[in-house]
């Protein structure tokens, strides 16, 4: 008993019965419990006392002058509001529902005349049990509402540092739409997308294990390594190699980034496909309305070791106006109510039923809410069509540099041999060292797509011997770059030379591109009759090096080419 | 018990199963199933698995880590046809042996 009543903390209890007699009574009996008492004559002098006092918990005649205690009760718990102050009612009522009525008003209990103290001293502990309940409820809503706060606050001062990196991109380019829900980072959904140096387009989309921070921390990482490499000119395959190598360094083993990365040449009409873990993309031809999947060869990022990975990628090639439309596994992983999934056959009879080609996003969610009722909110969808380069703008790069220390009278040879050309791809840094010269960042496209051109060429044809008329038809295409992929690797010597040659000249300068091949040269001749045809899907490398270089021309059998570009004064 | 763990006779072989949804809600148990063995030869069997997400692929590579990596013989086996398609669209094929 002692024990109990030490456990008990002393309340302030408010009495108000409008006898004198019973409120002295019950006055110190609650008093003798251990209680503060405070006391009124009517239900209005309550309503006062409770307005100035707090007491935690009432004791309520219900028959009283003035204001009786329903009334008086009905605004005690208005001003109480949240806190639970419990009101037990005094009566001497017997019916039913004159005791019902008391609970209806808001009363928590009732006590009837005349008082038993240990059924009253058992009723206030029961009541006190209740109003402590409730202040530790609400104490930990607060709480949680607090974390929350913070939480949605670090959400956003995240979501705001990550936008200014993920958006450094050309998202907003006029061939790119794309759907994405604003938190999706948070749900592990990432979308980047850049050109390259050449004017080609890099897009990934990826899909983080898990959600919330952990699965948004890897994102930073693997955007810069994106936008980094992507600017300097490095191919998706090394690309790829450094993502998935970054990633299985930092991440922890149950961690790993699905993903597709995509490369859209403009100016050869192709488009090249690494997919790893993530749901089949499509290739839309417009033309004859097909849908070649674009699908998961690969395990995800950051699951491999660096000498596992496979790096190997597809390439298709397009016409303009076609589309590549990939998706997040939010859209196929849809459940309904009977844990059914959307299906990749449902997303089928979307793309079948689907007449407007813009409205294809809208088509696949109004499928996804008709099949569940409500949209996931990781739902990621992106459509890139390949359209005429001159519609695009690649944003001019900008440098940091003074160009006080310009190198203007140099040349240098490089020889790449066969271990080499297998792996390495030299190009990004040779436009590094070309932009070094400021006369020549304004052209820095065309020098890349030059560049990139001349290597291919002397790598594919020369030193490989490939067909370029094989690619005459999209069979031949997709066997192309099996024989490319199958002869490199299988590749014991050979090499591919490369000189730069920088002069000033005036104000301005003059850059000599020579590259030489191992190969067995080509009939010069013929090629250069040819008319510049932009449809055929072989052959565009030469127009493209005449179109954008200099004097360019071929000698040797075709095994050496040489470009010029020139600059003038700089302003 | 929706992950239930069964080691064989002989003591080589840990059978683990799942049952119902194969996510993160199972990270614990799964966990918890293999943590303190050592794993010559494990079996996970996905007979009783309606689903799998990215959360429990993560679960398997621990396991597998755990399991000694490339090195590692782990199977799973009785995947229905959803979840063989889970596993197939992230190539786990090239890590486990799944039947």
């Amino acid at each position: 008993m002692i024990a109990v009543q030490a456990a008990l903390e002393p309340l302030t209890i408010l009495i108000a019965e409008d006898s004198a007699a019973d409120r002295l009574l019950l006055s110190s009996i609650v008093r003798r419990q251990g209680h503060q008492v405070l006391t009124a004559a009517n239900g209005a002098e309550a309503v006062e006392a409770f307005r100035q006092q707090r007491p935690q918990l009432v004791l309520m005649d219900a028959m009283m002058p003035v204001m009786d205690g329903f009334e008086a009760a009905r605004q005690i718990k208005a001003l109480a509001g949240e806190t639970l102050v419990p009101i037990i009612f005094l009566t001497s009522l017997s019916e039913s529902e004159a005791l019902a009525r008391c609970l209806e008003v808001g009363g928590d209990d009732f006590l009837a005349k005349p008082y038993n103290q240990v059924i009253l001293a058992a009723k206030i502990k029961a009541m006190d049990r209740l109003r402590r309940l409730q202040e530790t409820v609400l104490q930990q809503r607060d709480q949680i509402a607090r974390h929350h706060d913070y939480l949605l606050n670090e959400q956003r001062v995240a979501k705001a540092v990550f936008d200014k990196v993920a958006h450094s991109g050309c998202l907003n380019a006029p061939n790119i739409r794309y759907l994405q829900s604003p938190y999706a980072l948070f749900n592990g959904d990432l979308l980047l997308a850049a050109f390259t140096p050449a004017g080609d387009m890099h897009v990934l989309l990826g899909d983080f294990t898990g959600h919330g921070l952990p699965a948004a921390v890897g994102a930073m990482p693997l955007a810069e390594v994106f936008y980094g490499m992507t600017a300097k000119g490095y191919g998706l395959a090394e690309t790829l190699r450094e993502m998935n190598a970054k990633l299985k360094r930092i991440l922890p083993v149950d961690m790993f980034c699905c993903a597709t990365l995509l490369s859209l040449s403009f100016q050869r009409q192709s488009v090249e496909v690494w997919n790893g873990g993530m749901p089949d993309g499509y290739l839309h031809s417009i033309a004859s309305g097909e849908r070649t999947p674009l699908k998961a060869r690969h395990l995800p990022l950051g699951v491999l070791t660096p000498q596992t990975f496979d790096d190997r990628t597809e390439v298709f090639p397009m016409a303009l106006g076609d589309r590549v439309f990939l998706l997040s596994d939010g859209v196929i992983d849809t459940c309904d109510v009977n844990d059914q999934l959307f299906g990749v056959e449902r997303l089928q009879q979307v793309f079948a039923a689907n007449r407007q080609p813009d409205a294809l996003f809208e088509d696949i969610e109004q499928a996804l809410r008709d099949f569940r009722g409500e949209a996931r909110d990781d739902v990621s969808m992106v459509e890139i069509s390949l359209l005429d380069p001159n519609l695009l703008s690649p944003p001019a790069p900008i440098y940091s540099d003074s160009g006080q220390s310009c190198p203007l009278d140099w040349s240098v040879s490089f020889e790449f041999r066969a271990a080499t050309l297998k792996r390495f791809n030299p190009l990004p840094y040779l436009l590094q060292l070309l932009l070094e010269v400021h006369g020549l960042r304004t052209q820095s496209g065309a020098l890349y797509s030059v560049l990139a051109e001349l290597y291919s060429n002397a790598l594919e044809h020369g030193v490989l011997g490939l067909d370029s008329s094989l690619k005459r038809d999209v069979a031949g295409f997709a066997r192309y770059y099996q024989q490319r992929n199958a002869r490199l690797e299988a590749l014991e010597d050979g090499y591919v030379r490369v000189h730069l040659q920088v002069t000033p000249e005036g104000e301005g300068g003059c850059l000599v591109i020579r590259v030489e091949d191992s190969g067995k040269g080509f009939d010069v001749e013929r090629v250069m009759a040819r008319p510049v045809d932009p449809v055929r899907l072989s052959g565009r490398g030469v127009s493209l090096i005449r179109q954008l270089g200099r004097n360019a021309h071929w000698t040797d059998d075709g095994r050496s080419a040489r470009v010029e570009f020139f600059w003038e004064a700089l302003a | 018990m929706s992950v239930v763990s069964q080691v064989s006779p002989d003591g080589q072989k840990l059978t683990i199963s799942v049952k119902g949804r194969f996510d993160f809600a199972k990270h614990q148990e799964f966990r918890e199933s293999y943590e303190s063995r050592d794993l010559a030869e494990v079996v996970i069997d996905l007979k009783e698995a309606t689903y799998l997400d990215s959360s429990a692929l993560g679960m398997l590579l621990l396991l597998r880590d755990h399991a000694g990596g490339d090195d590692s013989d782990i199977r799973v086996v009785n995947s229905s046809s959803d979840v063989r398609k889970i596993l197939a669209i992230s190539n786990f094929d090239k890590l486990f042996d799944i039947s």
